[in-house]
């Protein structure tokens, strides 16, 4: 006797991200859809251009970029101090600390502590931590649901779909495509999208509203990531700006919180760094809407069960490579995103993974390790012009850190025969001038003979790899030595 | 091992290359920490940045704060608003005096009945000038948070010298609360969302009205 195939309770993910091919194919892909790149060239413009007015409102901008990246080196170089204190505070008010190992594990222990509760749904903050271990999946097979109520990952719960931003996953939808998944979906989950409502973003964050306040007051659980955990008062803070946060952190009677163990800051007064850095980088704002603090359980306000799980998850991978642990500094900003050239052209469902960008680029291979073809593909995604660098709050050398993976990505390449004969042969004609002299002689006929040109197109191979993407300029019908000697007199130089 | 054994071991491992077992000294941060922005007039610019927010500030006398308080939730249409235990007892008269229904959170409503009254008021634990933040610490005169969060209407009174320049001041004023064990909740506007289309809505889940009044 087979078992009856359990229905969904939340919309299904179409896609998952487990066996994506390579980003040079994804994002072939994603530029052929003229509407996804209009939609993100808009939207990175315009975050782009908040962020670069509220930056040069700071006058200590700089300085202070430096005091986050090295509050952040002195943790991560730390890091089991730290984490020590952090359990240490957390425990003393009142909170309950659950390490986990890997996704499978922190998915686990939250499917425990909801069962617990005797209930069947619960209702989240948006947060990373909890999309990297793929929690709602796991709780959906546990038979239970979860809800999204960030308004952009509740578009993407609704809309069957997946994140393609940090900082807003819906970036990939326009207002139109949002009013129909809210009509079409919202009914079927709980209080319905009026039949009336227009594709305004008041309308329909007002239809969100709706649909979410009867969730949130009667959620008895709560699910949350963090920004930012105090060590040294074992506070946790969570940074939004629709209130949902609130809600979810406030109103339920068990509040669970899923933190990447590099989330952990030293001492409360750091955060007067990160307060400023976050959301100026982040949305281009001098403040978010909401900050919410909490350390362990305050009687008569608020969750009076509150536990918070650890995660490593790969996290520990990364601290162990000293170039590229400076990744793990990364406070989600979306500030490389919103600047990069590859991702405003092809967006984040490219990059097969929860962390888009060029963050992602070097967080993911880093986290999962380099194994897949996406994973080994994805520090190409960059044309390495710096700007993230620039850009990054907590100043991680992305550049660098691609540059570094690529070498490690190469290490366990097969390298073709062709580039070792290659560089022997550029070796034997630099050695000697002699030796030049006489491949120029080469070079200055074929510039000769293709005189009526000015480049060349495709090549056959083995040039072909080259010059199917690029032009290669006709070679010079005279060498510099050739020319040095007709224009210049003996004796004369 | 379990689990957090072998985390720890792990994180140990990784950071074999570090022997400098002093975290100041291995990092030094030069970073001068509670440091003010300078700025013309703090409070001209609290009130510059709120009202950027959207939120409506008014600027009074201590004296005049019970009168504009019942004024200004009038003015809003608010018809019942739930005080904390804590608040001064003079706005308390004042509301009451203009006819407007006050419900006490003793003992604690639960959230249906949150969700049906119209405000709050509250007093508040620090503004913030350069960002436009007020920040609760959640003591008696601004309650659980629960209160400042479920009715659609938050009318918040902040004291002249309870503004400071920037964040990292604000910070330094509110350790104590912290370290107490009190939560903290950083409002700067009402809520608002950009994630359709990166167009502005103020109001979703959170408060969709935020009134302040200045006290001087």
């Amino acid at each position: 006797m087979t078992a009856e195939p359990q229905a969904r309770r939340t919309p299904a993910p179409s896609s998952t991200y487990l066996g994506m091919p390579k980003f040079q194919k994804n994002a072939k892909a994603k530029l052929d859809d003229p509407q996804l790149r209009k939609n993100l060239r808009y939207a990175t413009t315009t975050i782009r251009a908040k962020r670069a007015e509220r930056v040069a409102e700071v006058a200590d901008w700089e300085e202070l970029r430096q005091a986050g990246e090295a509050i952040k080196t002195r943790t991560l170089r730390h890091l089991d101090t730290y984490l020590a204190q952090l359990e240490e505070s957390l425990t003393r008010n009142g909170a309950t600390v659950h390490w986990a190992r890997d996704a499978a594990e922190a998915n686990q222990i939250v499917i425990g502590l909801v069962q617990a509760k005797g209930v069947d749904e619960v209702v989240k903050v948006k947060s990373m931590a909890t999309q990297e271990i793929d929690l709602n999946e796991a709780l959906e097979q546990a038979g239970i649901a979860a809800w999204e109520t960030d308004l952009a990952e509740l578009i993407v719960q609704l809309g069957h779909d997946r994140p393609s931003h940090i900082l807003v996953p819906a970036i990939h939808r326009n207002r139109a495509e949002v009013r129909e998944i809210f009509l079409r979906e919202m009914k079927q989950y709980g209080t319905p999208a009026p039949e009336d409502v227009s594709d305004s973003p008041a309308e329909l964050a007002g239809a969100a509203r709706r649909h979410l306040r009867e969730k949130f007051l009667r959620a008895k659980v709560g699910i949350s990531g963090a920004n930012f955990a105090i060590a040294e008062t074992g506070s946790l803070v969570v940074v939004e700006s629709e209130g949902n946060g609130r809600m979810c952190l406030t109103l339920p009677e068990t509040l669970i919180s899923v933190v990447g163990i590099e989330k952990v800051l030293p001492t409360i007064a750091d955060l007067e760094v990160f307060t400023r850095l976050l959301p100026r980088s982040s949305t281009g704002e001098r403040m978010n809407p909401y900050t919410s603090l909490w350390t362990g359980v305050t009687p008569g306000d608020g969750p009076q069960e509150v536990h918070v799980v650890l995660v490593d998850n790969g996290r520990t991978k990364v601290l162990s490579d000293p170039i590229g642990r400076a990744a793990l500094r990364c406070i989600r900003c979306s500030a490389c995103l919103n600047i990069c050239p590859v991702y405003e052209r092809v967006g984040g469902h490219a990059y097969g993974s929860v962390y888009p960008g060029p963050i992602g680029a070097i967080l993911g291979p880093q986290l999962r390790g380099i194994e897949t073809e996406l994973d080994k593909s994805l520090p190409y995604a960059s044309s390495l012009c710096g700007a993230c660098g620039d850009v990054c709050p907590v100043r991680i050398p992305i550049p660098d850190i691609l540059v570094h993976l690529r070498h490690k990505v190469a290490q366990t390449k097969h390298v073709p025969k062709l580039e070792p004969t290659a560089i022997a042969l550029a070796g034997w004609a630099l050695s000697d001038y002699r030796n030049l002299q006489f491949l120029e002689r080469f070079s200055t006929l074929a510039g000769k003979t293709l005189s009526s040109r000015s480049h060349l197109g495709a090549l056959p191979w083995p040039a072909s790899p080259w010059t199917n993407a690029r032009d290669l300029p006709v070679p010079a019908q005279e060498s510099f030595r050739q020319w040095w000697k007709n224009s210049h007199k003996e004796g004369e130089r | 091992m379990n689990a957090r054994e072998e985390i720890f071991s792990r994180i140990r491992t990784a950071l074999a290359d570090v022997t400098e077992p002093d975290p100041a000294l291995d990092v030094p941060i030069e970073w001068v920490y509670q440091r003010p922005t300078p700025m013309a007039d703090v409070l001209d610019r609290f009130v510059e940045t709120v009202e950027d927010y959207k939120a409506l500030v008014v600027r009074v006398p201590a004296a005049e704060v019970p009168t504009r308080v019942a004024t200004l939730l009038r003015g809003a249409e608010v018809s019942s608003v739930v005080l904390p235990a804590g608040i001064d007892p003079t706005w308390r008269t004042a509301i009451v005096a203009a006819g407007i229904e006050v419900r006490e959170d003793d003992p604690p409503l639960d959230r249906m009945e949150l969700n049906e009254i119209d405000a709050v008021v509250t007093a508040a634990a620090v503004g913030v000038a350069e960002t436009g933040t007020i920040i609760l610490d959640h003591a008696a005169d601004q309650g659980r948070r629960a209160l400042t969060l479920v009715p659609d209407t938050h009318l918040v009174v902040v004291r002249a010298d309870q503004v400071v320049s920037d964040v990292p001041e604000a910070v330094g004023r509110l350790g104590a609360s912290v370290a107490a064990g009190s939560p903290l909740t950083w409002i700067s506007g009402p809520s608002a969302t950009s994630d359709i289309e990166l167009s502005r809505v103020e109001g979703v889940h959170g408060p969709r009205k935020l009134l302040v009044i200045l006290a001087e």
